[in-house]
């Protein structure tokens, strides 16, 4: 699939589980300034903080529940066939490794910053995202690799 | 008044019980705790499951000092409006979260000095002791370092021309290797 057939090209999907992953990515859409951004939790109420913005809710899952996991599949294919996004982005964790999954199946250019919280190894997620990750980085430059994960900075 | 929070995922029993014997110790009864799923029901201070984020944010604000986990949400949810906080690392082998992690985080911000570090139920009483001697720090700035936010702006406009090379490089060889291994080109060669 063409990003360029993409009508939705600068469209972003912005996913991230609550708590830490949910507040680091709102201290990065301000660079989608000029873009339309959808986000995506998996608390509704969190709602109230973007009420400008198109959002979703979806379950919450662990890679340890495999069930949940096919759930929130489901929901974010959902989601993907809905907005067709042009662009994802997430900091994690279980619902950001499959949106960018789906989001390479979709064409959509993809966006990874692993959590500030992983200082010692990448995340879970994180480690195994980067073949789905047009960008991918790390907060940490310890962490930075040739291959990736790369370092450009951090949310702080 | 006095915030604590264990997050928005596990519960954290060691910090409340902590938090509730500092509250009876020092006779204070403006201590309003986020418990979540822990299952110690503290006596001395009013603690409430889950707080909608409207809430959240009034009673953080309100609060002359946070008290938390050691977790990014938490920690940056109290840099952002510049009060201070105290955090307790949750312990893998505690089974209070999957490792270590919040250890480090701990040590890095700790370090930093913005952020004061509890490491058990002693110590707890101290530090919380004196960060309330503390007053309001400037505010972080709101958004990413202007870095990042160039980094995405640039991958958004398709004129990200290369990343860094690793900070780590150690040797000619691996510098050779990290610019052959520019992110485009990475990820072209990367089975999909």
């Amino acid at each position: 699939m063409s990003v360029k057939g993409n009508p939705n090209r600068d469209k972003v999907l912005a996913v991230a589980s609550s708590g830490g992953h949910w507040v680091q990515l709102r201290r990065v859409t301000p660079a989608f300034a000029d873009s339309e951004v959808v986000y995506v939790t998996v608390i509704d109420s969190y709602r109230s903080q973007v009420p400008d913005n198109k959002f979703y809710s979806v379950h919450d899952a662990t890679r340890w529940n495999k069930l949940g996991l096919m759930i929130l599949a489901f929901n974010l294919i959902w989601i993907f066939i809905k907005e067709k996004p042009g662009v994802v982005i997430s900091t994690g964790a279980a619902p950001g490794y499959f949106s960018l999954l789906l989001g390479k199946w979709f064409g959509a250019r993809t966006i990874w910053i692993d959590s500030m919280a992983n200082i010692e190894d990448l995340s879970m997620s994180g480690a195994r995202v980067g073949r789905y990750a047009d960008l991918w980085l790390t907060q940490w430059p310890h962490l930075a690799k040739g291959e990736g994960p790369h370092y450009a900075g951090g949310v702080l | 008044m006095i915030f604590a929070t264990v997050g928005s995922q596990e519960p954290f029993d060691r910090l409340i019980r902590a938090v509730d014997e500092w509250a009876g110790s020092r006779g204070r009864f403006d201590v309003l705790a986020q418990i979540g799923a822990s299952s110690f029901r503290p006596k001395n201070i009013e603690f409430t499951k889950f707080l909608e984020p409207s809430e959240f944010n009034r009673v953080i604000r309100a609060a002359s000092v946070v008290i938390a986990h050691a977790g990014m949400g938490s920690i940056i949810s109290a840099l952002e409006i510049g009060k201070p906080i105290v955090v307790m690392p949750r312990r893998g082998f505690l089974r209070e979260t999957r490792n270590d992690h919040q250890l480090a985080t701990a040590e890095r911000f700790g370090s930093r000095g913005r952020v004061i570090v509890a490491d058990n139920q002693k110590d707890f009483a101290q530090k919380l002791d004196y960060a309330l001697t503390l007053t309001a720090m400037d505010p972080i700035n709101p958004e990413a370092s202007p870095r990042l936010i160039a980094t995405i702006r640039a991958f958004m406009d398709g004129t990200l021309a290369e990343l860094d090379p690793p900070v780590s490089v150690g040797s000619p060889e691996s510098a050779a290797a990290a610019k052959a291994a520019s992110p485009l080109v990475s990820y072209m060669t990367r089975k999909a």
